[in-house]
């Protein structure tokens, strides 16, 4: 059988003496849409930063297409093949728009910390990135210091770098957090388009986007799975209900 | 800092002419400043260039404060004094003028040996690492006299080599030309660097070390390699400072000597390219000129670095750049007025400020023998208090003139950059 993108096994989470994440197991197909919906402090961005390598598990263990990947640093579970993006926009402040871009398309095309190639010659790093800016819709902001953009703007610089690297599989911290509605529908389709072909993994807080996007949705709660399905099911599920969406809905 | 690559870069006769002008400014200095006092700054100059640019690799370009760069250029200037001395016996077969490549792989080897640790980490912890490194090695130097020479430092002679074509280094004005064809060499592959891979992804490093970890990068390795390459240049400076002085003693891998790197950069300005060639040719200026007309210069350089830090954080390189961008806008002429106020006024202040200084200084040193100062054709005797009085008038009222200009040239400078913005937005 072909093995999960990601897989956790009973993962739990301590921070000094404050158990944040309770013994999660959780498997994620290959090519899904997967959301992991909670309340505020539910442990989401948590779980996204122990799958990401940010903070290493207190116990359990994590499968990066079967292949245990806890206790990796985080550039080292990127060249896996995994990216993330930050809820918190985080991007390269004095760098042009473009060289944002180019920096994330180095090491997956190979180039690593070469000082013998010159820049400006590694025509597949700049066509690839422009082709991302293009994609981000930020391609007339090619030279624009990332530290002056709009909100909008380093949202959407903050996804081009994620998915620039081409990794197959995707984590998204609320990506449409503070867009309004029509942005919100811009960034939705952009991940969709994205998606294709990849495995993708959010948290997001719009449930719009989250039904609209998600083939399958995780509920967590105060650091525990407490449903796990497709969206149908989990919108009858009455626990959702009444942890969740009972008031997230009414 | 670069926004570069445009679509293909054809061959642009433009980005070759600050080149060209450097190097034919090199060749042609020495014509103009025959002085042999002129040629000595010239070389220095030199040789600090390549230094501060290596040190830019670390503070500008990746975001590392180091308090103990002149432990690099210092070593690499031990080893490079030790192989000249090999040579003068006939146990090393090197030509002279490739010998700050000695100095560049030692000090990368250097670089490498300590590296590792003070790069694990930036920020705090790698300024402190690369203080006790620097006290360390400076440690080293009293406890190995053999390698070090102890407090009378390793001598040499440059002139062991083999002349070629007639260079032989006795004439300090061929070692001035060995100096300027290693400073255009090592400022054109610093250059380079900042225009590759490590280069760029430095920069990234620098800005957010977080994020760069979330795109496969290993900011450890980015560090260490960065610091590897600076050591190399540095290295290749510190030998060139053995060639030109044929000595070397303690002092080069010292704290004065990696805080005077600092002073350089900095105010030549960290964020541009260029900014440590001026920070270089302004501190050098200062600590050669300067310290040969009044005892104070260390005074007025730690004035000038305080004035510059608060007005012009950015270094001179980014005054300059900001100020061009107003040119070429035909805004100069609103600011213009205001700088010239500012300046003038900033003059006379300086001027009561270095009058009071020297004629302390006098009143200390030189006042039991004949109690007249001469200064700028003024004739003042320090024992009366006319003059302490006029120079403390002419310092009150220019500081105080120069507080109201400086408050002018701020309000200038917000209303043409407000039509600056406009006009790109």
């Amino acid at each position: 059988m072909n093995p999960s993108a990601i897989e956790l096994r009973a993962v739990r989470k301590r921070f000094g003496d404050t158990a944040v994440i309770n013994g999660v197991t959780l498997a994620i197909a290959r090519g899904e849409r997967h959301a992991i919906i909670g309340p505020n402090g539910a442990g989401k961005s948590t779980l996204f930063n122990l799958i990401s390598g940010r903070h290493p598990v207190s116990e359990g263990a994590i499968l990066l297409n079967g292949a245990p990947i806890s206790g990796l640093k985080p550039f080292e579970i990127n060249r896996r093949g995994l990216a993330r993006s930050f809820q918190v926009t985080n991007i390269f402040h004095n760098l042009s728009v473009f060289e944002n871009i180019r920096c994330a398309v180095l090491w997956p095309l190979g180039y690593r910390y070469s000082f013998w190639h010159r820049l400006s010659g590694l025509r597949d790093a700049r066509e690839r990135a422009e082709a991302v800016m293009e994609e981000i819709g930020l391609a007339r902001r090619r030279d624009t210091p990332a530290g002056v953009l709009s909100y909008a703007e380093q949202r959407a610089l903050e996804f081009g770098i994620t998915i620039a690297g081409g990794a197959e599989v995707i984590l998204l911290d609320e990506p449409t957090a503070g867009m309004n509605r029509s942005e919100t529908a811009a960034a939705t389709a952009l991940i969709r388009k994205v998606a294709a072909g990849r495995t993708l993994v959010m948290v997001e807080h719009d449930m719009s986007v989250v039904f609209d996007l998600a083939d399958r949705i995780t509920v967590l709660v105060y650091g525990a799975v407490i449903a796990s399905g497709p969206p149908a099911a989990i919108r009858a599920d009455p626990r959702v209900q009444e942890a969740y969406l009972g008031t997230a809905n009414a | 800092m670069s926004t570069e690559a445009r679509r293909c870069e054809p061959l642009n006769p433009w980005r070759w002419l600050p080149w060209g002008g450097a190097a034919a400014a090199l060749a042609l200095l020495p014509l103009v400043f025959r002085h042999g006092f002129a040629l000595t700054l010239l070389s220095q100059m030199g040789i600090m260039v390549i230094f501060a640019l290596s040190y830019n690799m670390l503070l500008g370009q990746s975001g590392l404060l180091s308090f103990g760069h002149a432990v690099y250029s210092g070593l690499g200037a031990y080893c490079a004094v030790h192989a000249l001395n090999l040579i003068g016996k006939g146990q090393l077969a090197f030509p002279v003028s490739a010998l700050p490549l000695v100095g560049g792989v030692s000090g990368a080897l250097f670089g490498v040996l300590f590296g590792w640790v003070t790069t694990k980490k930036s920020g705090t912890t790698f300024a402190m690492i690369s203080l006790g490194i620097a006290e360390m090695v400076a440690a080293c130097s009293l406890m190995l006299p053999g390698f070090f020479g102890g407090e009378g430092g390793v001598t040499a002679n440059r002139t062991v080599g083999r002349a070629f074509l007639g260079i032989s280094y006795g004439p300090a004005t061929q070692v001035y030309y060995l100096i300027a064809v290693w400073t255009m060499v090592a400022t054109a592959a610093m250059f380079a660097l900042t225009r590759t891979p490590l280069g760029r992804i430095a920069n990234a490093v620098r800005d957010n070390p977080e994020r760069a970890e979330f795109i496969g990068y290993d900011t450890h390795v980015v560090r260490f390699l960065q610091l590897v390459l600076a050591a190399f240049f540095a290295g290749v400076s510190g030998a060139l400072a053995a060639i030109n002085f044929e000595i070397v003693s303690a002092e080069a891998l010292g704290a004065s000597r990696s805080g005077g790197v600092l002073l350089a950069t900095f105010i030549g300005g960290t964020g541009w390219f260029v900014g440590p060639i001026i920070g270089a040719v302004v501190y050098t200026f200062f600590v050669g000129a300067i310290s040969s007309v009044t005892k104070a210069w260390l005074l007025y350089l730690g004035l000038f670095f305080i004035v510059m830090v608060l007005f012009a954080p950015g270094g001179v390189a980014s005054l300059a750049a900001a100020n061009l961008r107003v040119a070429k806008a035909g805004l100069f002429g609103r600011l213009a007025p205001a700088y010239g106020a500012a300046l003038g006024a900033g003059l006379a202040a300086l001027g009561g400020f270095a009058t009071i200084v020297e004629m302390i200084y006098y009143h200390e040193l030189e006042a039991v023998n004949d109690p007249v100062l001469r200064l700028l054709g003024l004739r003042l005797d320090v024992t009366t208090a006319p003059p302490w009085f006029g120079a403390a008038v002419v310092l009150a009222a220019g500081g105080a003139a120069f507080w109201v200009a400086a408050r002018r040239v701020r309000v200038r400078w917000n209303e043409v950059h407000e039509r600056l913005g406009r006009g790109s937005a």
